[in-house]
């Protein structure tokens, strides 16, 4: 069984109240896979990473973690188990190593055995000259690599990370994707992460992009990018909505308003441009083309910006 | 990745079903005493917390113990009486215990502020350990404060036995964990600390005023005044009442005369009893989950 499922979601809703969070998902991540889930906030990330990280109980559908379903075998489940939260976890009052020892002990660990993983832990982590300072001094990086080295000192075979980027400056950012890497690979856990920043996304083997707690597009990053048709010109008009229907009368092209600009995407674009500003001199303010973003990607799903949804709650 | 954590297998359909999982055989008495030191070694680390805990009681304890010298009265039995100071003294100790075991709890809402909790939640542990390593924590941190006190106390006041101080120890070691695990209790659901001070101002305060600490509970006897009726009925019925009354038995039982005092076994039962129930209480309100749990 050792290349089966990571996870099987099947049939997963959630509400708090009234407001659905989660609708009706249904999914597998892959052992040994790097996994996103890209969404704006609101958009259902927390609530599933709180519901596969066992913090609470499926309402309906069900989870299972490398075959142990929740929450009748939670236990199990987390066993298996790394999960590195947005908010810290650390104990400020303790050193690295006291952190990263009381959780190993809630892991089963102790004695030669936790202090080889630990000495390998800090190692790999390059905090090992820092064992004995108090977490509370440390920068934010450094703190999110001893957050890392507690939810890897059990060697889980999933790691679970909610926006494991915030509160770090991009220096820092890039280090800790060396390290996710690193640790993949020598350690052949599976990665399973949250988040809202697109290019963090791209980190990934497979994406899911979430929207209103559906799972609106699910492949790899490429893939996904190569479902938007051709390149994405964008448009700026001071009357974009008048602009989009003579776009539409005159050329017959799929053209679409996204917030106060004019959208098209074509094959060929770069050819268009010429097309477009001759035929509407004046009007156009400025024109874009770019390659597919996953951005792209997410409008031509959702039918509205990424951002958008963050703005309006 | 076979990866076994420890040589035992917990549970053998689990693992013939997935044999690539990890096993965790989470020994619960190692859960149980890194939560607690974790506590104790925060407390010291908190030095402010130290001074708060010990600090308050003492200072009531000089204060009251001279300043009510010349006003307190109780029938003497030997020569001379009981001065207020000795009186008071068990009820410090008593007061040590709360403030000591209170603030330790408080610290459960820390604990969910900084996340720390989270990642103890998603552990592979039971939960009660997790609530006995909390209240076990707090609870020996209240009893070594207690002791200091009580060394103090004892260097410039009065000559006690050394069974005697066993005696107080064990007392002090069960009330401890009754009142921890009521600040348990009472922190678990709460969202901020400042919602803590009117519970210790409004319930835990006058539940320690009315344990014959600060004044002992009048007799029931014939032609009592209705007020003083109820007051009585109120310090029975407070299970602090017994805890302070068994120590001070333990202290020197020739001057519980002249005021309403259970037996040393009924001090004993009834305290223990209490803490057992406070215990209860709080694994079973552990168990439920929190918004707090969400941050």
């Amino acid at each position: 069984m050792s290349n089966s499922a990571a996870i099987v979601v099947r049939d997963l809703s959630h509400s708090y109240g009234d407001r659905q969070a989660l609708c009706e998902l249904d999914l597998q991540i892959n052992a040994g896979e790097r996994f996103a889930f890209l969404g704006p906030n609101g958009g259902g990330k927390t609530t599933l990473f709180r519901l596969l990280s066992t913090l609470i109980r499926p309402q309906s559908g069900s989870i299972s973690i490398f075959g142990f379903e929740l929450p009748q075998q939670a236990m199990e489940a987390r066993a298996q188990l790394g999960v590195v939260f947005q908010a810290p976890s650390l104990d400020k009052k303790l050193t690295v190593l006291e952190n990263i020892r009381y959780q190993a002990a809630l892991y089963g660990l102790s004695g030669a055995l936790l202090n080889q993983r630990q000495t390998e832990m800090m190692q790999c982590l390059g905090i090992e000259d820092r064992a004995n300072e108090y977490t509370e001094k440390l920068s934010g990086g450094l703190r999110r690599r001893v957050e890392l080295a507690k939810g890897m000192i059990h060697r889980p075979r999933l790691l679970l990370l909610d926006e494991p980027s915030t509160g770090l400056d991009p220096g820092a950012r890039s280090d800790l994707w060396n390290f996710l890497r690193q640790l993949q690979q020598d350690m052949k856990v599976t990665i399973v992460f949250t988040t809202h920043i697109l290019e963090e996304a791209d980190q990934a083997d497979r994406i899911a992009i979430l929207d209103e707690g559906k799972v609106v597009a699910l492949d790899s990053p490429d893939a996904l990018r190569a479902t938007v048709g051709g390149d994405a010109i964008t448009i700026d008009s001071a009357d974009p909505a008048a602009l989009l229907q003579d776009i539409r009368d005159k050329f017959d092209v799929a053209a679409s308003l996204v917030g106060a600009q004019v959208r098209l995407e074509l094959p060929d674009g770069q050819l268009w441009i010429p097309r477009l500003m001759d035929a509407f001199p004046g009007r156009i303010q400025s024109i874009t083309l770019g390659r597919p973003t996953l951005e792209d990607v997410f409008i031509s799903k959702t039918g509205h910006r990424f951002w958008q949804e963050a703005e309006d709650q | 990745m076979a990866d076994s954590t420890t040589s035992e297998s917990v549970n053998s359909t689990n693992a013939e079903a997935n044999d690539d999982a990890n096993v965790v055989t989470v020994n619960s008495v190692a859960v149980v005493t890194t939560l607690a030191w974790r506590e104790i070694i925060r407390f010291f680390r908190q030095r402010n917390r130290v001074i708060g805990a010990v600090g308050q009681p003492i200072i009531f304890w000089l204060l009251f113990g001279t300043g009510l010298h010349g006003t307190f009265r109780l029938t003497p039995t030997g020569e001379g009486g009981q001065s207020f100071l000795d009186y008071y003294l068990p009820g410090t100790l008593v007061l040590i215990l709360l403030f000591t075991a209170i603030f330790a709890t408080i610290s459960i809402i820390e604990d969910r502020k900084e996340g720390f909790l989270q990642s103890v939640l998603v552990a592979p542990i039971p939960r009660w350990s997790m609530v006995l390593g909390k209240i076990l924590g707090g609870s020996i941190i209240a009893v070594a404060q207690g002791l200091l006190f009580l060394a103090l106390a004892l260097c410039i006041r009065m000559e006690v036995d050394v069974f005697a101080v066993l005696q107080i120890t064990a007392m002090l070691a069960v009330a401890a964990l009754g009142l921890t695990s009521l600040g348990f209790v009472i922190a678990w659901r709460m969202e901020s600390t400042q919602g803590f001070h009117a519970i210790m101002n409004l319930a835990l305060m006058p539940m320690w005023l009315l344990s014959g600490a600060f004044f002992p509970p009048p007799e029931l006897v014939a032609g009592l005044p209705i007020g003083q009726v109820i007051l009585h009925w109120t310090m029975r019925l407070n299970p602090v009442s017994y805890c302070v009354a068994g120590i001070r038995h333990m202290m020197d039982s020739a001057t519980l005369t002249g005021f309403w005092a259970p037996s040393l076994t009924e001090c004993w039962i009834v305290t223990s009893l209490a803490a057992l129930l406070a215990f209860g209480g709080a694994w079973m309100i552990a168990g439920q989950r929190t918004s707090g749990d969400l941050l």
